[in-house]
């Protein structure tokens, strides 16, 4: 199960977005929401304390243009991102890959209202589950996907002091990635579970000091030959 | 080469790469051949995953790929205004869809005649269009000894009015769009109970002898708000077809299609509605102020100022 949606760019790579799911985008909509109220309630304070019971036509109107433009406006002028969308690491972008722009983010915004039907977002939420993009029915049409955009916080720089040691027998590159990876996500792992894991490994030699050598000597440490 | 030597030997143009993409996100100019530097990343992307680097490594360069990718194909300050474009396409658009128009039209005039009709054969009719409640409200709203008619209860003046028309009417134009989005059925369900809702709510007015000084204030706005619905939810039935009948493409890309194609007639569409309300808030409701007459022949007008731009406008660019 892979939750990626893959972009290949005119360079010929691939690009791999990691696409939101229904909670954090359910819960930047419940922050967008509740910053929408405070907006409602702050304008219509203001302009009742400013015009009195002429207040009503102007308060419609900034109601009006926040229900249906607030992602709109945000989306479009801050790179993909609404306060709640930037608050849990979310942005919109078109389906290869580039910040949102006007017509698409218009297009999905305006659909919120069929995704609203039959009560509560039924349709979205149901249109997010059966997607693999988990795309809600304005997404599907304006052609939109909410990703994640931080990283996974793995260093760059591979934690490992073990001496280089060349593995035993020949590895491939599915092979030589996997021991590295072993050895990159070892920190986070009990000690036990690190240890039962390395066991598998049994043509490798079976311990976690092992891999630890095996994956010096792929990073290229000093004192291996290549 | 392996990993830290790869890693090594790059690191500075890693860090000047980033330094780039920071002043790029933050909206600086960009720096002299950013395009190279990013299509190094992709090379150096492309080994690394080639050559079972590091997960760590591997994903810092994707980072580095997408958002450098974001830069270079993303959004540029937009040059000029690309809505008001799509506006001035839009009576070539319109011209494209009239089948659809005309069937939506039929649709929407075809059940508002009808709920007229109804309510005028028998008036007991509109209890079933808005219940006895909705027709009290409608006669307290055009009622002719009332201080702002056509609003309802507890707006005052032009301005609330125009607010309330905003809101309201562009909101339903909006609904009518996109709720054709569920194979057409929510934009025809829409279209036809604003039908029937008008139409019976008329027959009421005329019923209740209040359609004197009813005809003289709707006739001006309802050129816009009336068709500005039967555009909306044309542009509703337009991808609920695509969704529905998607011919030899994937519903997907049929529907993405549709979608950015009705655009132009959704802006007009919105047009129409905001001129409506605008038209509605600043004269219909004048209607004590201006003779009679005069409503009739600016609506009138109005009217065939509509029906000929929908008929004959757009005519040199729909090719």
């Amino acid at each position: 199960m892979d939750t990626r949606f893959r972009v290949e760019t005119p360079e010929g790579i691939e690009l791999a977005l990691s696409v939101a799911g229904l909670v954090p985008r359910g819960l930047a909509f419940l922050v967008d929401a509740s910053i929408r109220s405070v907006i409602y309630t702050a304008t219509a304070l203001a302009f009742f304390l400013w015009l009195g019971d002429a207040a009503t036509g102007p308060t419609l109107l900034v109601v009006f243009a926040t229900e249906w433009f607030y992602p709109v406006a945000f989306e479009v002028l801050w790179g993909g991102r609404t306060p709640g969308k930037a608050g849990l690491g979310l942005r919109v972008v078109h389906l290869d890959g580039t910040p949102i722009r006007l017509p698409a983010s218009l297009l999905r915004n305006l659909l919120i209202a069929a995704d609203f039907l039959p009560m509560a977002y039924g349709f979205g939420i149901v249109s997010m589950l059966c997607d693999r993009n988990c795309r809600r029915l304005g997404d599907l049409a304006a052609g939109s996907l909410v990703i994640h955009t931080h990283h996974q916080g793995l260093p760059d720089q591979v934690e490992v002091d073990a001496a280089p040691v060349p593995p035993p027998i020949a590895l491939d590159a599915d092979e030589e990635r996997a021991v590295i990876a072993f050895v990159e996500r070892a920190p986070s792992l009990t000690a036990a579970r690190a240890d039962e894991l390395a066991s598998l490994a049994t043509p490798l030699g079976g311990t976690r000091k092992d891999l630890e050598g095996i994956a010096a000597h792929l990073l290229g440490r000093e004192g291996s030959s290549r | 080469m392996k990993q830290e030597a790869f890693a090594r030997e790059r690191e500075e143009r890693w860090r000047a790469f980033e330094t780039a993409l920071l002043g790029l996100e933050a909206s600086e100019p960009a720096t002299a051949d950013f395009a190279g530097a990013y299509r190094a990343i992709c090379q150096d992307l492309a080994l690394a995953r080639e050559r079972g680097f590091g997960t760590g490594l591997v994903g810092r360069l994707e980072g580095f790929a997408l958002r450098g990718h974001q830069q270079l194909y993303g959004a540029r300050p937009q040059k000029g205004l690309r809505w008001l474009e799509g506006l001035l396409a839009f009576p070539a658009a319109l011209r494209r869809e009239w089948k659809l128009l005309a069937a939506t039209a039929l649709l929407f005039y075809g059940t508002g005649a009808a709920s007229y009709v109804a309510v005028r054969i028998d008036p007991d009719v509109v209890y079933s269009v808005v219940g006895a409640e909705g027709a009290n409200n409608i006669e307290q709203m055009y009622d002719p000894e009332a201080s702002h008619m056509g609003t309802p209860r507890g707006t005052s003046g032009d301005l609330a009015a125009f607010g309330h028309y905003i809101s309201n009417n562009v909101s339903i134009g909006f609904r009518c769009f996109a709720s054709g989005i569920l194979f057409g059925l929510g934009s025809i369900f829409l279209v036809g109970f604003n039908g029937v809702l008008l139409g019976g709510v008329a027959g009421h007015i005329v019923n209740v002898g209040y359609g004197e000084t009813f005809w003289p204030f709707v006739i001006g706005h309802g050129a816009f708000e009336l068709n500005a619905i039967v555009v909306c939810g044309m542009c509703g039935l337009r991808i609920g077809l695509a969704v529905t009948v998607p011919g030899r493409r994937k519903r997907g890309d049929a529907l993405r299609t549709a979608a950015r194609g009705v655009l132009p007639l959704l802006y007009g569409g919105t047009a129409m509605l905001v001129i409506a309300a605008v038209i509605e808030a600043f004269w219909s409701s004048n209607h004590d102020v201006w003779p009679t007459p005069l409503l009739y022949a600016v609506g009138a007008g109005l009217w065939i100022f509509v029906l000929a731009s929908l008929l004959f406008a757009g005519r040199r660019r729909a090719s």
